[in-house]
């Protein structure tokens, strides 16, 4: 039933001279959620960031081998950063809407990319992202408020919408709970649960807890090396690395 | 010149007090704990012991002695003939003061020259007199601050304490000062309006201060043509040059430019804020306004003057630029990254997200630097007086010369003027005016910028 999306090969990422990530393959799948987890430093969130290509806004990074979405090169010459981030699309640790209107924040994508062409079609987008986004009930009535005014787990949400609004194929999910509350968390995580059906989503977590509730399979980083890949049950019960053992029995990290 | 003799004795005796404190408290100084504080400290209090008290004396006596020196002159009999009248006996006196100080001097009036010798023996006395007390009040002090130094003395906490206060004078010195000048303009600027109606001056559009003469005299003081050049020049010409081209220059810096064009450019563009003002004064009289007046005639304008405000207001505006551009650079450099990142992970250009977002979440700050650099451009003087002219003239078109409030201000009070004429009054009225505006802009700037600072913490 699943398919594979995207697809790393050999992937080694430079920060200037020093190496963050060594030799990662690993193949992620449409329709389920993948979790990237490890200690602080081991360089899950500088690969999630290759997947998009955000690594080419840093200077000095530099990502080599194959990572292939669809079967198709992003880092080919060819390939546009800007239209490969419209199918790839992100969202980051801290909340991050832009100072505007919760409407203006879901509309800049899709009027970016030129994805409505009425007002009654933006307003189709704006609903349908933001009832994906399950926030359309809390602010249904209040769209041309500040985005910024929002709690910290609706401002969270309203990023994820804001993500969803330009139809990405992809969502890559940089610790998108961890400057939030328990009860938000648990809404995030529901939501998370709930979009997989659309998306290949891949989340980068501290929480071990967290990668064991929302994900099927779980790809385990230290100090650059991909460890151990596979089912997420089969870590957290029966991993067969030694490393991943201790890190999951909470021996380091 | 006693008295400069005597400042220099107290300087003297705080130095050998200095010494001998220290000297006394290292005697005492018997090892670690032995004393509250360091003999240094001693050094220290004690001469400041003899300083301040002397010092204090010192300014006190030079400021009575020259009334304390005319009373003993006007005994004289030579005295006796003085005229009456004030202006004119006290010009006597200080032509007198003065053959008593150099004996060369060519005497104005014979008298003085009768003068000189009573004046010359009460200085000297009274200069002795106050000597003496100045010295007295120095060796008491100095006498009070030695028998401080033993080993429980706190001198430090003495010395630190004498250092705060140092410090609030030193504070309250600029605040102090700011208060005078506002007083100052405010009281002249008084006798103004007790001349000319405030309403005439804010509404009026005839400037002509030399006719202004007996009953038409606030017809003459009409000072809008002032506002309106310095608002031509300073905030719309000056403006349209600084604006695009400082902002533009502050989003290549921050966005595109490398680390090394970067680490080229700003420093040059800070040297161009350090430019002394004058000189772009110069290089718009000389070079710029030529060359606008040459461009204007070859393109059929008839008499273009050669004074003219856009010849002021480019120049202006080329001083400013470094201004708004690092303004604006704070600005953009205070928008989280996250911000750009969230947009360039939707799929935005660079050049959309700079547009979209980036300046749009600056724009406070960039308001707020513009503001600044607004109330920098109306206060410029030298660009002004060199390059836009005197003639006070509403008009639209940039090729005429203009007369700005600071330029009138420089006319009004240099040269020969009669001190309590409208006409040289009029020049703190208008200073008023630019105080309250340039104020008011700064306040507003100051406020955005700090509210804005907040929204990103």
């Amino acid at each position: 039933m699943t398919e594979t999306k995207l697809t790393a090969r050999n992937v080694d990422v430079f920060y200037g001279p020093k190496k963050a990530i060594d030799n990662v393959s690993i193949d992620i799948d449409n329709g389920i959620v993948t979790a990237f987890i490890g200690p602080s430093g081991c360089g899950k969130s500088t690969f999630l960031r290759s997947l998009n290509r955000m690594n080419d806004t840093i200077a000095g990074a530099r990502v080599t081998g194959e990572i292939l979405l669809d079967g198709e090169d992003i880092y080919a010459p060819s390939m546009d950063p800007v239209a490969l981030r419209a199918r790839v699309g992100m969202v980051f640790q801290k909340p991050n809407p832009f100072p505007k209107s919760i409407y203006e924040n879901i509309a800049y994508g899709p009027r970016i990319h030129g994805l409505a062409s009425s007002k009654a079609e933006m307003d189709a987008i704006i609903e349908s992202s933001l009832t994906k986004a399950g926030l359309w009930d809390e602010v249904k009535d209040r769209l041309s408020d500040a985005g910024t005014a929002l709690s910290g787990g609706q401002q969270q949400r309203l990023c994820i919408a804001r993500a969803i609004a330009v139809s990405p194929e992809v969502i890559l999910m940089d610790e998108p709970c961890s400057a939030l509350d328990p009860i938000a968390t648990a809404k995030i995580e529901e939501l998370i649960d709930e979009l997989k059906e659309n998306y290949a989503i891949v989340i980068v977590t501290h929480s071990m807890q967290q990668a064991a509730r929302v994900s099927q399979r779980t790809a385990f980083f230290h100090l650059g090396n991909l460890v151990e890949y596979g089912e997420t049950s089969e870590i957290f019960t029966n991993p067969r690395e030694e490393k991943t053992k201790d890190y999951i029995t909470g021996r380091y990290g | 010149m006693i008295l400069t003799g005597v400042l220099l004795a107290v300087i003297g005796l705080g130095l050998v007090g200095w010494f001998a404190a220290r000297g006394r408290a290292r005697l005492l100084y018997t090892g670690r704990g032995s004393m509250h504080s360091m003999p240094s400290y001693h050094g220290w209090h004690m001469a400041l012991w003899i300083l301040v008290p002397a010092l204090l004396a010192w300014a006190a006596w030079s400021a009575i002695m020259p009334g304390l020196v005319d009373g003993a002159v006007m005994a004289d009999p030579a005295a006796a003939q003085l005229p009456e009248g004030d202006m004119h006996r006290a010009a006597v006196l200080a032509d007198a003061r003065n053959i008593a100080a150099n004996p060369d001097a060519v005497a104005f009036d014979p008298l003085s020259q009768e003068l000189a010798a009573p004046m010359r023996a009460a200085q000297t006395r009274f200069g002795m007199i106050g000597g003496l007390l100045i010295l007295i009040v120095a060796l008491a002090g100095g006498g009070y601050g030695f028998t401080r130094v033993r080993a429980g003395f706190p001198a430090r906490t003495h010395v630190e304490r004498a250092i705060l206060a140092l410090l609030l004078i030193a504070s309250l010195m600029a605040i102090l000062t700011t208060f005078g000048i506002v007083a100052s303009l405010l009281f002249e600027a008084g006798l103004f309006f007790k001349d000319v109606s405030p309403i005439a001056f804010l509404t009026g559009t005839h400037w002509a201060p030399g006719n202004a003469r007996g009953i038409d005299i606030d017809g003459n003081f009409g000072a809008v043509p002032l506002f309106w050049g310095t608002i031509y020049i300073g905030a719309i010409i000056a403006m349209v040059v600084a604006i695009p081209l400082g902002l533009m220059s502050a989003i290549y810096l921050t966005q595109y430019a490398s680390s090394t064009i970067r680490k080229w450019v700003k420093p040059i563009l800070e040297i161009l804020a350090g430019i002394p003002t004058v000189v772009y004064g110069y290089f718009a009289a000389l070079t710029v306004a030529p060359l606008i007046r040459d461009t204007a005639a070859s393109l059929g304008v008839a008499n273009p003057s050669t004074e003219s405000a856009l010849a002021a207001g480019l120049v202006m505006g080329v001083m400013i630029i470094p201004f708004v551009s690092s303004m604006a650079d704070d600005a953009l450099a205070a928008v989280p990254r996250a911000m750009s990142d969230g947009s360039l992970a939707l799929g935005a250009t660079q050049s959309e997200t700079i547009k979209k977002v980036l300046l749009p979440a600056a724009l406070p700050g960039i308001v707020a630097g513009v503001m600044l650099a607004i109330s920098r451009a109306i206060g410029e003087t030298m660009i002004v007086v060199m390059a836009a002219g005197a003639s006070a003239r509403l008009s639209a078109n940039p090729l005429a010369s203009m007369t700005t409030v600071t330029y009138q201000i420089v006319q009004m009070l240099t040269g020969d003027q009669e001190f309590n004429s409208p006409k040289t009054l009029s020049a703190f009225a208008l200073g008023l005016v630019l105080f309250i505006v340039t104020l008011i802009l700064n306040i507003i700037a100051l406020r955005v910028v700090k509210r804005f600072r907040e929204a990103y913490e």
